[in-house]
């Protein structure tokens, strides 16, 4: 396998969502580093800093204290250093009208937080998969559009 | 004022590379997209000023030992379908012909270095260029089908949904209004 590694960021207020998902993260065959962060606005001050090195692709979830994930999502696209970002929203919520929202406000994949263990793990790899094939190939990123 | 703009991207990319390539006065053949058949030698100060000039549209020159087999891999499947004729024959013949390499061999190489396999990357190119064209021209559903070689609607349907998990029109209300 290929020895380049992914750097991802979550942000969830949720402590136990972000140890599943750490878990599930580390059970897969893709090199990964996962930086975590407990709400939104500490995930945009970690980004804002100088001479970081961009994650490269971002889970965010929808409701957080402080600033929600459309917030971040909002910001982030707003942003001439972080618009290219690649962005996964990580939510409970199924409603047509989050996810098209989220959609409009420049998410490039949804996904719906599974309710057990190996389904999350089937979930996050696939995204990892699918944001791989959009690093390294032709593919239209303007287009890049996935609910999972 | 907003002005709205459609374009393509493969005449684009080729525009471009013609016109800094003629600018520098260089005798080449496009082979397909992402290949460039120059003729004759280059001067390393040419390379150097096409390395710069093409910089700017964030085209970058692979050096030789970037380019790798998965990369033309997957430059074949583009060229693949990208032309009708080419689709007379199998996915995998036409790889194995194409770059010398028995299928299985290319399928190994492929899935060990890109998380995926050849025959799932080509859905997910096929799924992007269903959606280029959605976004980019009017065909209608039918037509586009028709001209990524799914067999009906419902196929083309049925596989966009699969792969994006959204359907064709949610998607293309979504850019619609994205759009706007």
């Amino acid at each position: 396998m290929s020895d380049k590694t992914l750097s991802i960021a979550l942000a969830d207020d949720d402590e136990d969502d972000r140890m599943l998902f750490s878990e599930a993260i580390d059970e897969i065959d893709i090199s990964t580093k996962l930086s975590l962060f407990n709400h939104g606005q500490e995930l945009m001050d970690y980004l804002t800093l100088p001479n970081i090195v961009l994650p490269s692709l971002i889970f965010l979830d929808l409701n957080m204290p402080i600033k929600n994930g459309q917030q971040c999502l909002v910001e982030i696209r707003n942003n001439p250093k972080l618009k290219d970002l690649c962005i996964a929203i990580y939510s409970t919520s199924s409603s047509e009208k989050d996810i098209e929202d989220t959609f409009l406000n420049g998410a490039n994949i949804y996904v719906n937080k599974p309710n057990n263990f190996s389904k999350l793990r089937e979930v996050v790899e696939k995204v990892l998969q699918l944001n791989w094939q959009y690093h390294t190939s032709n593919l239209n990123k303007e287009t890049f559009l996935f609910r999972i | 004022m907003t002005l709205f703009v459609k374009y393509n991207f493969d005449l684009v990319c080729k525009t471009l590379l013609k016109e800094q390539l003629d600018a520098l006065d260089i005798s080449y053949t496009l082979n397909s997209l992402g290949e460039i058949q120059i003729n004759g030698a280059l001067s390393p100060e040419k390379l150097e000023i096409l390395t710069t000039s093409l910089n700017k549209y964030g085209i970058e020159i692979l050096t030789k030992q970037k380019v790798t087999l998965e990369d033309r891999i997957k430059n074949a499947i583009d060229d693949y379908l990208k032309n009708k004729e080419f689709r007379t024959v199998k996915l995998s013949t036409y790889l194995s012909d194409k770059l010398h390499y028995s299928y299985a061999h290319l399928s190994t190489i492929f899935s060990e270095n890109t998380y995926t396999s050849i025959e799932n990357y080509m859905i997910l190119k096929k799924v992007d260029l269903a959606k280029e064209l959605i976004c980019h021209t009017d065909l209608t559903l039918t037509e586009i089908a028709f001209r990524i070689d799914y067999s009906s609607v419902a196929h083309l349907s049925g596989q966009f949904k699969k792969t994006t998990g959204l359907t064709p029109s949610a998607f293309q209300r979504i850019m619609n209004n994205k759009k706007l």
